[in-house]
């Protein structure tokens, strides 16, 4: 036992991580094929009415000649509804009074299908920003839990943990920038926040003293700013540590952590409001900050257990076991499980008191999207608790693996669905843009985090508990 | 059954875990260990069969859940069907959100009751059965470790649980 300890520290005292140039070049290509797809993805979108109208009816001929998926189909269906009234217009000299009638009313169907569609690459790039925004502050949340509950198994992992949560920088000021972008009107993801929806919409018009752009840009600067600064000295303490003579930075990093949950958990909620919540800006759901928080934690767990079994398997973690593994297929099972309390706990409630301005938000995510929707909860819930259930397939890493990728596309769809439907409405489609955001922003969370882990040893090796990690057998 | 053990008694449960794996090694036969709350990796370290107590407690849960699907059904659709705020019940699967909850909570309930019992049962445990613990600081903060005397030197193994670390060693003749 104590030579295998004696060799892990030469190993480490010499082995930094080094970014391989096999990787930066994979997270490279990703974010360049996402940038480019995303061009497209903007100049796809049509800029007037005429746009619309030919693309419908080029959709339209592909949905009749389509093989008959679902989405297709249900694509197809919704498009026919429109160009049932779109037929008058087009005999327009037949009777001139009844197309002047009905042309009025194909324009605003025309204009309100132009506006999902010109939502459509925002709103792709938006979930996708999002969505590895919420993994590094979902990971930044566990680390701070590690500290402020002392525990003794993870410390191994620390170095995994705070390179996950760097993204969390640049993935929130870019995050930042595109809620500015909302704000100033270059995109039309929040109705809220235009002036001319306001002005007809009392329901809105009674919550512009808190829905309205300054203050809603403000509130983003304090969480963002509070996450920066917390992430960045508890970090920072961690990496003292190393070198200390005591343990003054580890007591330190107990009261920040506590700090920091405290502060997180107010933030975390009201951000889902803000940022998610608002997109129905009519709707309400009192859970719906712990809903979103379930969604990051898991996906940020996941991240974890990939990561380390990624760089175990290069060798770069000798000391985690599969005991590491296997609590972190824990964590992973188990907010699986409460992720779907919190989904069932929302959905149920609404479903049965059926109070109409609650349950359109259900109405149209089940019309329109039932197959996301409700196969998200497939991927969420039944294959985590299927695969996950045996104790000896949570030390199995490939079997963490395919889960793990699983659920990140499970919570992918989850937000899709909490973001499309108020945005994109019946126009969604995950084509182009939305699969190049995911490649772009998949790429530059790989190069950002692999590239943090290079910044310290891998190894917090003067954590009062990394003996016991580094034991930790279960 | 071995007429003479050695009750060796230890005072922490890294330092019992540690002595399991040295008496083991050195091929003495460990009888049973007396702890006062569950001793995390002892089985193992025991060299016990693995239980299969979850896969009890998973089949009964899978019980529970097929109970309280055919109750519902019963109940509510086919017994005496009601109008519950604007949802009548003609269909198990239209009104199955609201009956989610009960499914789980009979899940949960015979997974964990019935596993309980089994366990007991297993166990050999009943109300008011006689307590076995030979050494009632076992039931607030003491390990004791049950050793076969069986052929082995009576002294050499004193010395030997001596220096895994055990706090207190008896030798009982059981006659």
């Amino acid at each position: 036992m104590k030579k295998t300890i004696i060799k892990n520290k030469a190993f480490r005292s010499i082995n930094m991580y080094t970014l391989s140039s096999k990787l930066k070049l994979t997270a490279i290509i990703f974010m360049i094929v996402g940038a480019i797809g995303l061009v497209i993805g903007f100049l796809q979108a049509p800029s007037d009415l005429d746009d619309v109208r030919e693309m419908m009816a080029a959709e339209e001929h592909h949905g009749e000649t389509s093989h008959g998926e679902e989405e297709a189909a249900n694509f197809a269906e919704a498009e026919h509804g429109v160009l049932l009234d779109d037929e008058p217009s087009r005999n327009a000299d037949e009777d001139e009074a009844h197309a002047a009638e009905a042309g009025a009313h194909d324009t605003e169907h025309l204009e309100h299908k132009l506006h999902q569609l010109q939502n459509k690459p925002w709103a792709a790039v938006y979930v996708a920003a999002f969505f590895f925004f919420m993994i590094s502050l979902g990971v930044l949340a566990f680390y701070a839990l590690q500290y402020a509950s002392q525990a003794g198994w993870s410390p191994v992992l620390f170095r995994v943990m705070e390179a996950i949560s760097a993204y969390i920088v640049p993935g929130g000021i870019i995050m930042f920038v595109l809620l500015a972008l909302s704000g100033f009107h270059l995109n039309h993801l929040f109705i809220w926040m235009d002036p001319e929806v306001v002005a007809h919409d009392e329901i809105i018009q009674n919550k512009t003293a808190y829905l309205n752009v300054p203050f809603f840009l403000i509130r983003a600067a304090i969480f963002l700013g509070g996450w920066f600064i917390f992430r960045h000295f508890l970090v920072r303490n961690s990496r003292r540590l190393d070198e200390a003579t005591d343990l003054h930075y580890f007591k330190k990093n107990f009261k920040l952590a506590a700090g920091f949950l405290v502060f997180f958990l107010v933030s975390e909620s009201m951000m889902s409001w803000d940022w998610i919540m608002s997109l129905d800006p009519h709707w309400f759901s009192t859970l719906f900050g712990w809903y979103v928080f379930s969604s990051m934690f898991v996906s940020g767990i996941t991240v974890i257990a990939l990561v380390s079994i990624y760089l175990k398997s290069r060798g770069h973690l000798p000391f985690v076991n599969n005991s590491h593994i296997h609590d972190l297929a824990k964590f992973m099972f188990g907010i699986s499980i409460f992720w779907t309390y919190l989904w069932f706990s929302q959905f149920m409630l609404i479903w049965y008191s059926n109070i109409p301005e609650e349950v359109v938000y259900f109405i149209s995510r089940i019309e329109n999207y039932s197959l996301p929707f409700f196969g998200m909860v497939v991927l969420n819930f039944v294959f985590p608790l299927l695969v996950l259930m045996n104790s000896d397939y949570k030390r199995i890493n490939w079997f963490v693996v395919m889960t793990g990728v699983i659920i990140l596309v499970g919570h992918y769809l989850d937000i899709f669905t909490m973001v499309m439907p108020s945005t994109v409405g019946e126009s969604w489609f995950i084509g182009i843009p939305e699969i190049s955001a995911v490649f772009f922003f998949g790429g530059l969370f790989t190069f950002v985090i692999f590239n943090a882990l290079t910044k310290a040893p891998l190894l917090a090796k003067r954590n009062p508990y990394i003996k016991e990690s580094e034991h930790f057998h279960y | 059954m071995a007429s003479k053990v050695i009750h060796a008694i230890y005072n922490d449960d890294d330092l019992l875990l540690q002595g399991v794996k040295q008496v083991r090694e050195a091929r003495y036969h460990i009888g049973e260990i007396y702890t006062p709350m569950p001793v995390h990796g002892l089985d193992k370290a025991m060299g016990l069969a693995p239980t299969r107590l979850a896969i009890t407690s998973f089949l009964y849960g899978v019980v529970g859940f097929v109970v309280a699907v055919a109750m519902m059904n019963f109940i509510m659709i086919e017994d005496w069907p009601q109008d519950i705020g604007g949802k009548p019940s003609f269909s198990f699967i239209e009104n199955s959100p609201a009956f989610v909850p009960i499914m789980f909570e009979l899940t949960v309930f015979f997974a964990a009751h019935l596993m309980v019992i089994t366990f007991y049962m297993r166990s050999k445990l009943w109300p008011f059965k006689q307590a076995e613990n030979p050494d009632v600081r076992t039931t607030d903060d003491m390990f004791l470790m049950e050793v076969d005397v069986a052929d082995h030197n009576v002294d050499e193994l004193t010395k030997f649980l001596y220096d895994t670390g055990a706090a207190e060693i008896k030798l009982i003749d059981n006659k």
